[in-house]
């Protein structure tokens, strides 16, 4: 089996106006690579949303995106507090967001159900504490 | 409809990408939370916003958007030129208000579900 691409980035936490870059990045990866464009759509919105949920939870963290031959994997690791609830979480509308968020367009609490919708498969770990890894996977076929 | 048939009906102020004005657009979404434009848009090529931050433009290139109008004169700053430019997409500004321009755009064809063109 030929070796999995894989990208990755540094998510800076500390300015919410960087945030995204690293989906940005990874959107013209996959473009390079000739994936459909609906394929990369639904990657780069789920990496999108979990980058902004790293910068504003979290304090950044780690971006990886892994190119298998049958999916394409996401894994965002962060060192933040945790999640306390995941099923509170995952609930549409949920948030602790604070208002100065909300203000620049985040923290409706849609971050983690787009995430869910937009991806084959999403796995949270979480420790309170300690941090939070979120893989999720897009299959190609 | 063209981008720039939105340009001559919100009598808007382009701020960049001139030569993608010739582009059809068939549909059109307005909002300020860009979660539920990442949660409900689909295939809408024009955002409406009267948010501004780099944010805005992420989110319309996350969802392969080609214009984003703000309304009530909001004006973004260099940087988010910039990154609109890179990536092709039309930025415009108009004095009109959001419900104002939506309901210029949706009277004269573009309206807000998808519809396929063959
Ligand atoms: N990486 C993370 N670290 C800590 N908490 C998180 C993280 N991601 C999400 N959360 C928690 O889950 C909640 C819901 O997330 P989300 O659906 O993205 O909504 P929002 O980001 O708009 O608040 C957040 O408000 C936050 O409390
Ligand atoms: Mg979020």
């Amino acid at each position: 089996m030929p070796d999995a691409l894989v990208f990755h980035f540094d998510v800076d936490g500390e300015n919410f106006t960087s945030a995204g870059q690293a989906s940005t990045a990874i959107k013209r990866n996959l473009r390079q690579l000739g994936l459909p464009p609906e394929i990369i759509r639904r990657v780069s919105i789920a990496m999108y949303e979990g980058e902004i949920n790293m910068v504003i939870h979290a304090n950044g963290g780690d971006a990886d995106v892994i190119v298998h031959e049958d999916c394409i994997e996401i894994i965002l690791a962060d060192r933040g507090p945790g999640i306390k609830d995941i099923n509170l979480a995952m609930q549409e509308g949920y948030s602790t967001a604070p208002d100065n968020i909300r203000s620049l367009g985040f923290g409706a609490g849609m971050g983690l159900p787009n995430m869910k919708r937009y991806t084959d498969s999403i796995d949270i770990e979480t420790e309170l504490g300690v941090g939070t890894t979120i893989r999720m996977k897009v299959n190609l076929t | 409809m063209k981008i720039s048939d939105i340009q001559r009906l919100l009598n808007a102020e382009l701020l960049c990408c001139p030569d993608e004005l010739d582009k059809h657009v068939y549909s059109a979404c307005g909002s300020d939370m860009m979660s539920d434009v990442l949660a409900y848009v689909k295939d809408q090529a024009v955002l409406l916003t009267g948010l501004v931050n780099p944010q805005v433009i992420r989110t319309a290139e996350m969802m392969d958007m080609v214009c984003i109008v703000f309304v009530r004169s909001k004006r973004p700053n260099l940087e988010m030129i910039h990154l609109a430019e890179d990536n092709g997409l039309v930025l415009m500004t108009t004095e009109m208000r959001m419900y104002d321009a939506c309901g210029t755009l949706y009277v004269n064809g573009l309206c807000g579900k998808a519809v396929k063109h063959a």
